[in-house]
């Protein structure tokens, strides 16, 4: 096996508003299963952030533990990273998040991850709106324990060894609108030019935000009978709107007609466009957010793009008030104000 | 775009650069393979096959495959392929056991080859193994032709020569040197079934110029001199030389002068450096051997005082391009400039001579007075007469004359036996799966990241002193382990399944140089600069698959492909493959394959 990635990179690769090329993005070569759908979404990754301009040394990547776990190791080699516990991603960045506002956060789970062990984690970082990235490379069963079924495998889905999973699916988007989050989307690892829009999205989103994207696992999940296989996948997606990230609102008007899609501006004065809406697809309101999982679930249907947006998110920050300046930019005067400042506090409490 | 066909023998031999560009098409990273094994012997046979003189063209060959190697289009240089070869051909063993058997009952047929340089004796190697009966026929007292006459022993060994040589002349060639053909009508009339005609283009352009007639005595023709000092008639030079002309027979004049004599020896060319016709090397190694080339000068006069040439006047001029391209040298109006010389020798270009060809023979000439002779099978309007290297359409290089000669062979051999010479025999090609294992392959696909290494020279002190003193030494082994590291294996091609690939997009992920892309079909115009990285060489094929399940296909800029394999390892279903491609091109009879 070839572990080393010749350095060669074409001579005219297109270079970002940083004048990076797409290598300053990649991380080491991957050790997964060859056409292992994480490796998808890793690329999607790449081509996100680079397309972003987004200086890696800028970008905080944490996971837990899984094959999908294993995916930071393979993208932004130059961004700062944290391989956590079994399912405990959500308070490690929760933690760097709380200590270092500056950094932009992207976590990245998978279905184990998130909805067995880290289920518990889960539903709390999504309830806090903590303003990071977290995508679960969802694939429905244990890939590194020889493919198992997950949480998220469909009831009536067939393992490669023959056995139907009897069980009920837990729903990670479904799950994140009943608890709040402002941001919620489903995308699949074999659509790239859709993932790479959602990621965009999601990382100027300013609060938490979701993408549960459907990635097969290629060696124990990819069989007739699987729903989250490759074809089962394509023919079952149903697309809620095309979905555009825009940097600047000239931009809107130059690439695009007028009234045909609806615009969402985020803070930073960038766009979110949304357009060919599905018909009864709203995804500013979180009840027919809802009702269109539940109604694409009944149809055995897919639903990936944007599910629901909320435009104006209050992030854990805002709720607990905390420090405007990162924890490390403080000077030891700011961080440890001394005994007199104590007692004042404490007098004050008396 | 339709799928590509790669069933066309040319569509994946046009992705080994190095192999097409070559006039003779040598599997150069076949050789380079083998170099990489210590299979030297191996190396030269795949060589000698196509290219007849690995060991000179090693040393002396135009090298059109260095510019079009794929490595000089992801780095700084190409990988020293012609080196290589010469690295082959010095540590092989004895190969004579290698070659064809040469049949002791011959067929019949007589054939006379005219002129003894490189694309007559590639005729005679192809067509000797068949058994046909061949006559050689030269002016000059030994083989090879220009490569004996013109090209100087610093640059290539008379041994080397005479042993590349001599393996087609002891193939029971009937060989009649020094013996003028001053008549195609006395040939003809012996009775040969048919003639090649390969002598070249023999005589040097001289220069009119005033005072010409008084300095006669010291202005010699390039290359008549360059043979005289070969056969050693000429054995010394005045101290002051000017060499005029850009190309490579200046180059070598003005070296050869070097050591024989001239010690202030200057290279005076009308046209700018930058367009000077030599290759780059040898413009590199006369200015090593303190020869200086001075660009836009334009010679006016030879200035003689008491009958003996003294020096030459100059017009100093630039160089101004109309809105085609069209170049004209216009003088900047500065004096004339008088550049002192006990010699001249003028090197300006070669010329075709076909006085011994009587016009009446039913041979038709054009308006240029050269003869009409078929591009494909090399066959004259006289049916029995073929005409190859420089004599068929002017001058060029050896490894041209010996591409022609094989194309001439393949047309003698269908003449006598009555076949059809248009309906030309397929190229030989293979195409096998490298795969040994889920990621491994049969060749070494890792990409080395190393620049071009030097071709160490002798002592300039020493060359200088010694005429036939080589200066190039060639690459020590382990050098030519490390250069041949650089080739990338492009003989080694992507082949692509469409009904195996579930478009897992792992091949675009996996890829360094952004070749692939999955999208949605369009024209060649247009795809190209919707790819992931733009197409933007159009020399260079796209690859494109058949509609996928998505209805999209798979393209694949052929351009900057390192051929590391990376999208066939990644590959879950061997939709993708690194399979090698061998392409030879048809000999006579065949009768050099085994």
């Amino acid at each position: 096996m070839t572990y080393i990635r010749p350095k060669f990179r074409h001579p005219s690769a297109p270079t970002n508003d940083l004048g990076y090329t797409k290598r300053e993005y990649e991380g080491a070569l991957s050790t997964l299963c060859a056409g292992c759908g994480h490796d998808s979404i890793s690329g999607a990754i790449i081509q996100a952030y680079f397309e972003l301009s987004v200086p890696p040394h800028r970008i905080a990547k944490l996971s837990g533990i899984g094959c999908s776990s294993k995916t930071p190791t393979y993208f932004l080699g130059k961004s700062h990273g944290f391989n956590s516990v079994h399912g405990r991603m959500p308070s490690v960045a929760t933690g760097a998040n709380m200590a270092n506002r500056d950094l932009m956060y992207l976590g990245v789970s998978g279905d184990g991850d998130t909805a067995s062990i880290g289920m518990g984690q889960f539903v709390h970082i999504v309830r806090r709106n903590l303003n990071i990235v977290y995508i679960v490379m969802n694939n429905g069963c244990y890939g590194l324990t020889k493919g198992q079924d997950s949480a998220t495998a469909d009831a009536g889905s067939k393992s490669k060894a023959g056995s139907v999973n009897p069980f009920q699916p837990i729903d990670l988007a479904g799950l994140a609108l009943e608890l709040g989050a402002g941001f919620v989307a489903q995308s699949f690892s074999g659509d790239k030019p859709q993932l790479i829009e959602l990621i965009k999205e999601a990382v100027k989103y300013p609060g938490f935000a979701l993408i549960n994207v459907i990635s097969p696992c290629v060696t124990f999940n990819n069989n007739p009978g699987s729903t989250k296989s490759y074809d089962y996948v394509r023919e079952h997606i149903e697309a809620t709107a095309t979905v555009d990230y825009v940097p600047l609102k000239t931009e809107i008007t130059a690439a695009y007609a007028e009234g045909t899609g609806t615009d969402v501006e985020m803070h930073d004065g960038t766009f979110i466009r949304l357009e060919k809406l599905a018909a009864h697809s709203n995804p500013y309101n979180r009840l027919t957010a809802i009702t269109a999982l539940q109604v694409a679930r009944m149809k055995n249907a897919i639903l990936t793009g944007l599910v629901f947006l909320e435009p104006d998110p209050t992030d854990l920050h805002e709720t607990l008030d905390t420090s405007e300046v990162a924890l490390n930019k403080m000077t030891e005067t700011d961080l440890c104000p001394g005994k007199q400042e104590l007692e004042n506090i404490n007098a004050s409490l008396r | 775009m339709k799928p590509t066909n790669i069933n066309d023998p040319e569509y994946f031999h046009k992705v080994v650069d190095c192999q097409y560009a070559c006039p003779a098409h040598t599997p150069v990273p076949e050789y380079i393979r083998l170099i990489t094994a210590g299979k030297y012997s191996e190396a030269y046979m795949v060589n000698w096959e196509s290219n007849v003189f690995p060991g000179i063209l090693g040393r002396t060959c135009d090298r059109p495959c260095e510019p079009a190697c794929r490595r000089g289009r992801v780095e700084e240089e190409p990988v020293a392929i012609c080196r290589l070869k010469r690295v082959a051909a010095d540590n092989k063993d004895d190969v004579r056991s290698r070659m064809p058997q040469i049949p002791a009952v011959k067929n019949g047929k007589r054939i006379a080859l005219i002129g003894g340089g490189p694309s007559s004796l590639t005729v005679a190697r192809d067509l000797a193994p068949l058994g046909y009966e061949i006559h050689l026929y030269d002016d000059q007292e030994a083989g090879g032709g220009m490569m004996r006459s013109q090209i100087p022993s610093f640059r290539l060994p008379v041994s080397v020569l005479n042993e590349e040589v001599n393996y087609i002349l002891d193939m029971g060639i009937h060989v009649h040197f020094k013996r003028y053909v001053s008549s195609l009508k006395e040939i003809l009339d012996q009775g040969y079934d048919a003639v090649y005609v390969g002598t070249g283009a023999p005589r040097g352009r001289g220069l009119e110029l005033p005072g010409l007639v008084e300095a006669a005595a010291n202005v010699h023709v390039g290359i008549e001199w360059l043979a005289s000092v070969a056969f050693e008639h000429t054995r010394s030079i005045g101290k002051k030389v000017i060499v005029l002309g850009g190309g490579n027979t200046a180059m070598d004049c003005c070296r050869t002068s070097r050591r024989i004599g001239g010690e202030q020896v200057k290279v005076l060319v009308r046209s700018p450096f930058s367009e000077m016709k030599a290759s780059p090397w040898e413009k590199e190694d006369a200015m090593h051997e303190d020869i200086p080339i001075l660009e836009n000068h334009v010679p006016k006069t030879y200035v003689a005082e008491n009958g003996k040439l003294v020096g030459m006047t100059f017009e100093k001029v630039h160089a101004v391009y109309d809105e085609n391209g069209k170049r004209s040298l216009l003088p900047i109006g500065d004096p004339d400039v008088f550049v002192e010389a006990d010699d001249v020798l003028v090197a300006i270009g070669q010329q075709n001579t076909f006085t011994w060809i009587e016009r009446d023979l039913g041979l038709d000439f054009d308006q240029w007075n050269m003869p009409v002779v078929d591009k494909l099978t090399h066959q004259s309007s006289h049916p029995k007469v073929f005409f190859g290297g420089d004599a068929a359409w002017g001058p060029k290089n050896v490894i041209t004359a010996v591409a022609h000669g094989h194309q001439a062979a393949v047309s003698i051999d269908l003449f006598l036996r009555g076949q059809d010479l248009k309906d030309r025999p397929s190229p030989f090609t293979n195409l096998v799966s490298q795969k040994m294992g889920i990621h491994e392959w049969s060749y070494d696909n890792a990409v080395e990241p190393d620049y071009r290494y030097v071709v160490p020279q002798a002592d300039k002190e020493l060359t200088l002193a010694d005429r036939k003193l080589e200066v190039e030494l060639g690459f020590d082994l382990k050098t030519a382990f490390k250069e041949a590291q650089r080739c990338l294996n492009c003989d080694v091609q992507t082949v692509f399944s469409d009904s195996k690939c579930i478009e897992c997009d792992a091949c675009v992920d996996i890829c360094p140089t952004s070749c692939i892309t999955f999208t949605p079909n369009g024209e060649e115009e247009d795809l190209r600069h919707r790819l992931n990285a733009p197409a933007v060489n159009v020399a260079q094929s796209l690859y494109v698959s058949g509609a996928l399940t998505t209805g999209r296909v798979m393209v694949k800029d052929e351009d900057v492909c390192l051929h590391c394999g990376l999208c066939a390892e990644r590959c879950p279903t061997s939709a993708w493959d690194m399979q090698h491609y061998l392409y030879k091109v048809t000999k006579a009879g065949h009768s050099c394959s085994k």
